[in-house]
């Protein structure tokens, strides 16, 4: 048996692209957030868990993470917000060309943070085959490390995207709605590893 | 040149587009040569279409299923007379592991993906999956891992530390040689694949569902892909994570999992539990939506108390989540731990047994028709239901710590697993078979090996309940004559024997069908959900006009007449993207053309996660080929933009 069709509406006139919650991708990166929201918050879990069993965190002889590097981090990070937000309205109001000048600083912001990244694994006063504590303390920083590198490479791709006909097109303006949605995140789950990679270890000595 | 605040204001493009004045045959033709993938083996490896994928995801899982049901062949044989020397204690070992991590890793898990992956647009009455390319790189990473962990084994690496690899036996003190970084390798590719596609399933059925049809109006299936989905997402980072610190712990000397330098074995437990409870219920969540459909089309009604099986779906994959200590209870836990995860295994029986009311009363109040997917909805409850009371037996600790690691936990959750998953997924598949290949399986073939299986199946795993309550070991290679134990095990070999001719002639059934089956109409069974409302098998592009929905059951209440929208262009991949709650229509949205990419990113990714296993290095150096890939993947391949947004 096959079906009468009965025609009803007419879709031609639907827009071809929409920001935030009406975006396809933005579902797929909220679910990639999620995803990587979740790892985090199990290896924050692990964390306590490790940390259940000591007297003291960091273990003496340990000392705590040196704080210069991972607080300049924290602060770059949160002022990368500012040509963040700025990048993103410019996105909202399909103004390709303020995207095109805001792409470059957004690279060079991390750049920087790269490089302290760096700065930041040598100042944890423990290594990672030390002792559990080591372990845990690298692998948040590894992990949130190996996010920044993706997000860097991610706004690379985009930026030079930007520079093509393609930066005139609608959606690679949602593209880089996204991508700043996605600094959000990146920066927004820093905060609570900050804690606990620099703070926690001095708060329970 | 235009700017793209211009473009964002400007009308629609002149440009082809499905209605009233194209449609039928001149239609079909266009969309076909927009939709159909490229000829040749590059086009094969190209693909994109949800309904290739879904179907190489069901095969390749049917291989791995053969696969592992040969190596429960050979541990049946060895176990068919105490004392037995035909498969020594190392290879058993090997072949234990094997065997559960296959089933769960490599089959159980990609089998109900692929028919998710396959069913969700149809049944939601899209085009194609939210994120096509995303969908197929997951395919070839999940077939990369299912290689790596069998060529190993052939090579005679293969793990041998349990489905569940517990350290200190996994760790580098003594699982010496490569064999569980193998193991803990093979999990990454499958975790990387899995969430690929639930990422790809929950945009999809929250953004394509068709025009109509709201969150209430969602076939059962599609809720139960939802959750699942869901569950995957929260769940698998978990045993990511662990297997990471695993490989590390071997690799570059971290302790995580190292008593002897502040680690604990214990953490591994609680991070593979936390998904591996969960695990469970992301294989049998489907299977409650296979039998939702199947009990409704075959009772000729709607299930009864729709809100209450969803809403039971839902429940279940919360308190998936509050149970995993309950593998546990041998480790030693505070007593009020004991207490809490006894109380909460005990609960997850509730929207459980709640289900099963609902299927049962849809049967009670309809015109059953007892043909093969029904007879094995009916073996499900049965099976499953004494699988679930056991399982309520073992949430109890005192009796739980007698029969920890003994078989009565090898029947407990053989019969929750192949009685509440493999069942109803040997249903669902005589049920979708006509719609995915045009033909119906043989009835009567289906008839003779669902009662092989079915009854088989109760030979080999219901006297595993006594010799595990006389309390014979799980994992080892052989047992003493004398103890009672010859009989029972006997009557398991001849079952597992059974069950094995069984599948066999399902395959059979299966692989004669496709080329001699009778020829299906686009709704042989009178089903009530919108991949009904296409041909079989669907064309490349699913439907010809979008489908509107405004009923549970649209088809039975549209009475031959489906109303459909139209207007998306026809010379170009187009979507309709609709509101998540109301599925109102809010966007036409471009969808991905074939590309050989993915495939590309995923053999990126497998030389990165192999050379993984002997160098930490390969990580850093791995990514340069992956990130490559993956830019290409992405990246447009027309100069120009075209006139309305396209996905080269």
């Amino acid at each position: 048996m096959s079906l009468r069709t009965n025609f009803t509406d007419d879709l031609s006139a639907l827009p071809t692209h929409a920001f935030s919650y009406r975006s396809l991708t933005w579902w797929g990166i909220i679910g990639f957030m999620v995803i990587e929201g979740v790892a985090f918050a199990v290896a924050a879990a692990a964390y306590f868990f490790l940390m259940s069993h000591e007297q003291e965190w960091a273990p003496r002889p340990w000392e705590p993470p040196n704080l210069i590097a991972g607080t300049l981090f924290t602060i770059v990070m949160l002022a990368s917000e500012i040509p963040n937000t700025m990048v993103k309205k410019a996105a909202e109001k399909y103004d390709t060309a303020a995207v095109r000048r805001l792409l470059p600083w957004i690279v060079g912001i991390g750049v920087l943070l790269l490089v302290i990244r760096g700065f930041e694994f040598n100042s944890l006063n423990v290594l990672w085959y030390e002792n559990a504590y080591g372990s845990i303390i690298w692998a948040l920083l590894f992990l949130h490390a190996t996010h920044i590198a993706t997000d860097w490479m991610d706004t690379v791709v985009l930026w030079r995207l930007m520079r093509t006909p393609h930066g005139e097109e609608p959606r690679r303006l949602v593209d880089v709605d996204e991508n700043a949605l996605y600094w959000r995140f990146v920066w927004l789950t820093w905060l609570p590893i900050y804690l606990l990679i620099y703070w926690v270890p001095r708060f329970f000595r | 040149m235009t700017s793209a605040l211009e473009k964002a204001k400007a009308p629609p493009a002149k440009v082809p587009r499905d209605g009233p004045r194209l449609t039928g045959d001149k239609l079909h033709a266009r969309l076909s040569a927009t939709w159909e993938r490229p000829r040749g083996f590059i086009g094969w490896l190209s693909s994109v279409d949800h309904k290739d994928i879904g179907r190489r995801y069901i095969v390749a899982a049917l291989v791995f299923l053969a696969l592992g049901g040969a190596l429960a062949v050979a541990m049946r044989l060895q176990l068919s007379r105490p004392q037995n020397d035909l498969i020594g204690a190392a290879r058993y070992n090997e072949i234990f592991t094997m065997h559960g991590t296959t089933m769960m890793f490599l089959f159980a898990v990609p089998v109900m993906q692929g028919m998710q992956i396959y069913l969700t647009p149809l049944m939601v009455g899209t085009r194609a999956v939210a994120f096509p390319r995303l969908t197929a790189f997951s395919l070839w990473t999940y077939i990369a891992g299912g290689c790596l962990l069998w060529i190993a084994f052939l090579l005679n690496v293969g793990p041998d530390i349990g489905w569940f690899a517990y350290p200190p036996l996994s760790g580098p003190q003594y699982g010496v040689g490569k064999r569980p970084d193998i193991w803990a390798q093979m999990v990454t590719f499958t975790e990387v694949a899995a969430l690929a596609v639930a990422v790809s399933l929950t945009a999809t059925i929250l953004k394509q569902r068709a025009p109509g049809m709201t969150l209430a109006r969602m076939p059962i299936f599609v809720w139960a892909t939802l959750v699942t989905s869901l569950m995957v997402i929260f769940s698998m980072p978990s045993v990511a994570l662990a297997s990471s610190f695993l490989l590390s712990d071997r690799l570059v000397g971290t302790h995580f999992y190292n008593p002897a330098e502040r680690g604990d074995a214990l953490l591994w437990q609680h991070l593979f539990w936390f998904f591996g409870h969960p695990e469970v219920y992301i294989i049998f969540l489907p299977a409650t939506g296979f039998v939702s459909e199947i009990v409704a089309t075959f009772s000729r009604r709607s299930i009864i108390a729709y809100p209450i099986v969803v809403l039971s779906l839902v429940a279940t994959g919360i308190l998936a989540f509050g149970l995993w200590v309950h593998h546990m209870f041998a480790t030693g836990l505070p007593r009020v731990g004991y207490s809490f995860f006894t109380a909460a295994s005990m609960s997850v029986s509730i929207p459980t047994g709640l289900q099963i009311f609902a299927w049962i009363a849809t049967m009670w109040t309809g015109r059953p028709r007892m043909q093969v997917p029904l007879l094995y909805v009916i073996a499900f409850i049965i099976t499953f239901v004494i699988g679930g009371l056991t399982g309520v037996m073992i949430a109890a600790v005192p009796l739980d710590l007698q029969l920890h690691d003994t078989y009565f936990i090898v029947a407990h959750f053989h019969y929750v697993l192949i009685g509440g998953a493999v069942f109803p997924l040997l249903g669902a598949i005589t049920y979708w078979f006509p719609k995915a290949t045009g033909r119906m399986m043989s009835e009567a073939l289906g008839k003779i090996s669902f009662w092989m299986i079915f009854l088989g199946f109760q030979l080999a795993f219901f006297p595993m309940h006594i010799s595990g309550l006389l309390g014979m070991p799980r994992r080892v290679y052989t047992y003493p004559a004398g103890m009672g134990l010859e009989l029972p095990n006997l009557l398991s070999s001849i079952g597992g024997l059974v069950v094995a001719l069984a599948v066999l002639l399902f395959v059979i059934n299966m692989l004669a069908s496709v080329r001699r089956g009778r020829l299906a109409p686009a709704n042989p069974w009178d089903g009530t959900s919108l991949e009904w409302a296409t041909t079989s098998p669907p064309p490349s592009y699913n439907f010809a006009h979008i489908p509107v929905v405004d009923s549970q059951s649209p088809l039975w209440d549209g009475k031959g007449e489906l109303a459909v929208v139209h207007g998306l262009r026809v010379e170009e991949r187009e979507l309709l993207l609709t509101t998540v709650m109301s599925a109102t229509p809010d966007v036409r949205d471009p969808s991905a053309h074939p590309s050989p990419w993915p495939v590309i990113a995923a053999a990126a990714l497998t030389v990165m996660f192999v050379g993984s296993i002997f160098s930490p290095w390969a990580v850093l150096f791995g990514t340069v080929p992956l990130a490559i890939a993956l830019t290409a993947w992405f990246w447009p391949k027309t100069k120009e933009p075209t006139l309305e947004p396209s996905i080269s």
